[in-house]
């Protein structure tokens, strides 16, 4: 309490500002607290790294190209090329998928719904973006396989023909890389839009009202004014949703049924990505099958530092136009 | 921009009052367009024996996108079908994501309320046989409530003392650093936050861990940057008069902080470390790593395997039968309930205590 009194013998020349104990102490405990998260990141790279540089210099396959995933034999033959090509694919899936519809349901919500219901829709879709993944996952598996029957048979007999869509057993349940990306694409909507929404809602008025002055229709004030402020915040939202559907776990291990394949058949049930390999693997693995598992944690890890640091760095590129500061 | 110039242009030579007396499709023609749509693609559809409703709706919104576009543009012009067009397909949008969206949540409650009774939230699954009906989730409320409140315990306190010193003290290169980092954090995914625990123990002990604490230490790491995020918002909403009236009262800056600008934004922080916690406790692919599950009731984070809501339900979906998916639905149910009450009570307390910024 008497580090709060005025120094009261404090020369009036004298213009140093006085750090008392109190201010020293919270300052540092404040930058303690800012230092160790760097410390923990930093920790997490290391610790990574290190484990997985042991596994892998064990390994008799190449890390990279190999497809299976084998860590229990002797020697142990494991590689993420299957699991880094599911990944990508069902994350490019869900983001084909989930970005239009979630700029027009940003769009809908801020200048196309009655103004009365904007509201109730926008919180309501942000009570969705808080659904846990596990409950998307049981969901995914024991709803949205069934119902894809049709629209995977569908696919197969009309755009069969293009190679992606065809299907080698048509009868197989569809627990493809397909059906990943559409759940993940429905997992990541709410979070999209979310942030979406609050880009769009920063656009000047004035930029509007200037358009529709001109003449323009609804669609063409979106499309010259609303669309050019608010594009880096909408790639910056669909970044942040990459990032979500690059490390989902649950949803994909429940959905997928995995094996160690690399097609380019959508539509069949093989492939595997990264987080689902660790938690499918993880169970029967000793102590050098989860280092293994590590090291492809580490794999997903950089992919997915890459892709938020991308996402940062086109927003504070354009800062001016990213409506943070509008 | 090239074709509201375009268009504008043949007018020139027009007399003036043309341009606002051009036809106008009457007010019901989008009901009528879609009621046409709708006649025509079940009619289709049921001619050519579809099985599937959907398609008869895929094709009546086909026929409705393509039908508006045809005849506005015949009575109105190009610009105002494309106008047509945008508008359906916006709607169009909305409805296709509402549809999966309702589907999760009914389904969940539905299915859900099956096997939710009272013996299911009051006891464990000792001594059930995964294909028996019965058993239920307290030992994994248990789990999830220990390891939650423990990564909250740490999450919280070291989180918004980052935002402090990001918003109070944070210049220069640290301050620049730390930001970066923390939205680069909020994309670790919960696998790879799971992971680096595992090895940490691995290098510290030698073993695997077994343990609710192992989990939350994981589950810290996915709090922390949105707590920090969170807070960062709130304290840049506190306006600068009330700092500087306090400074200039002579209050050190460390009360200032604690007296002043906290107090301003405390419903906003803890709007924010309730909405972590929310998150955090649905995450269940690092409890799969490090806490392994039990079915038996441990009180005890620190010692022993123990369960969580989350991961209860991939355990559950995994059996693969009939009782355990309903057990998995119930707390899938249990889970969402207390998601989403999390969710309402602290938006609740954002609107109750918001700074008071307006005159």
């Amino acid at each position: 309490m008497t580090t709060t009194a005025p120094p009261p013998t404090a020369p009036p020349q004298k213009t140093r500002t006085v750090t008392r104990p109190g201010d020293r102490i919270f300052s540092g405990l404040s930058r303690g607290s800012g230092i160790f998260l760097l410390v923990v990141m930093a920790a997490i790279a290391i610790f990574l790294t290190y484990r997985a540089v042991q596994a892998i210099s064990k390994d008799h396959g190449n890390f990279l190209t190999t497809f299976e995933w084998n860590a229990s034999l002797n020697p142990p033959v494991f590689g993420v090329a299957v699991l880094a090509y599911g990944t990508v694919v069902s994350s490019i899936i869900a983001m084909l998928i989930a970005v239009p519809i979630a700029v027009g349901i940003a769009l809908f919500i801020t200048h196309y719904a009655p103004r009365r219901l904007g509201g109730p829709i926008a919180y309501v879709i942000d009570l969705l973006a808080a659904v846990p993944s596990i409950v998307y996952g049981l969901w995914g598996a024991l709803f949205l396989v069934p119902h894809l029957r049709g629209l995977n048979l569908w696919l197969d007999k009309y755009f069969g023909w293009t190679y992606i869509f065809h299907k080698q057993d048509p009868n197989s349940a569809p627990r493809s890389l397909f059906t990943v990306g559409i759940l993940l694409a429905i997992m990541i909507l709410p979070i999209i839009t979310n942030v979406s929404r609050e880009v769009i809602r920063q656009v000047p008025r004035m930029h509007e009202e200037a358009a529709l002055a001109l003449g323009a229709t609804r669609w063409e004030v979106i499309r010259l004014s609303v669309l050019p402020f608010a594009r880096s915040g909408i790639i910056s939202a669909s970044m942040l949703g990459l990032g979500r559907a690059l490390g989902e776990t649950m949803a994909v291990a429940t959905v997928l049924s995995a094996s160690p394949q690399l097609s380019g058949h959508i539509l069949d049930p093989l492939g595997g990505t990264f987080s689902q390999n660790i938690v499918a693997k993880f169970g029967e693995a000793d102590e050098f099958g989860r280092d293994a598992l590590i090291a492809s944690g580490l794999v997903l890890f950089i992919i997915t530092l890459l892709v938020n640091g991308a996402a940062r760095i086109i927003i504070q590129r354009r800062k001016e136009y990213s409506g943070a500061n509008a | 921009m090239s074709d509201v110039v375009n268009d504008a242009q043949p007018l020139s030579g027009a007399p003036a009052p043309s341009r606002l007396a051009t036809a106008r499709l009457p007010r019901w023609a989008p009901l009528g367009i879609a009621v046409g749509a709708i006649v025509v693609g079940f009619g289709v559809g049921a001619a050519a024996g579809w099985k599937s409703h959907i398609q008869w709706g895929l094709l009546a919104l086909f026929l409705f996108v393509a039908g508006s576009y045809a005849i506005t543009a015949r009575v109105e012009g190009r610009r105002q079908a494309k106008d047509r067009v945008a508008t359906s397909l916006i709607w169009a949008s909305f409805i296709l994501a509402v549809i999966p969206l309702y589907s999760l949540v009914q389904t969940t409650i539905s299915k859900g309320s099956k096997a939710l009774d009272g013996t299911f939230l009051t006891h464990s699954m000792n001594n059930v046989l995964t294909i028996q009906p019965g058993g239920g989730v307290y030992h994994a409320i248990i789990g999830t409530l220990e390891q939650v409140a423990i990564a909250t315990a740490i999450a919280a306190p070291i989180g918004i003392l980052t935002a402090i010193y990001l918003v109070e003290y944070g210049v220069g290169r640290l301050a620049r650093w730390v930001t970066f980092f923390v939205d680069v954090m909020t994309g670790v995914p919960s696998i790879v936050a799971g992971l680096f625990i595992l090895s940490v123990w691995f290098e510290a002990t030698g073993q695997a861990p077994h343990e609710g604490f192992a989990g939350s230490l994981a589950l810290t790491i996915l709090m922390l940057p949105v707590v920090v995020r969170s807070t960062e918002e709130m304290l840049k909403l506190v306006p600068n008069e009330l700092r500087e009236a306090s400074l200039a009262l002579g209050v050190p800056k460390w009360r200032t902080i604690t007296k002043v600008v906290i107090p301003t934004a405390v419903g906003g922080i803890t709007t924010g470390v309730m909405l972590a916690v929310a998150r955090i406790a649905g995450e269940s692919a690092p409890i799969a790593l490090l806490v392994f599950g039990s079915d038996v009731i441990n009180n005890n984070p620190f010692q022993g395997p123990q369960s969580s809501l989350p991961y209860y339900i991939y355990q559950q979906y995994t059996n693969g039968n009939d009782p355990s998916y309903n057990r998995a639905w119930s707390a899938a149910l249990v889970l969402i309930a207390f998601v989403m009450i999390l969710n309402a009570l602290a938006r609740a307390i954002a609107r109750w205590k918001a700074p008071k910024t307006g005159r």
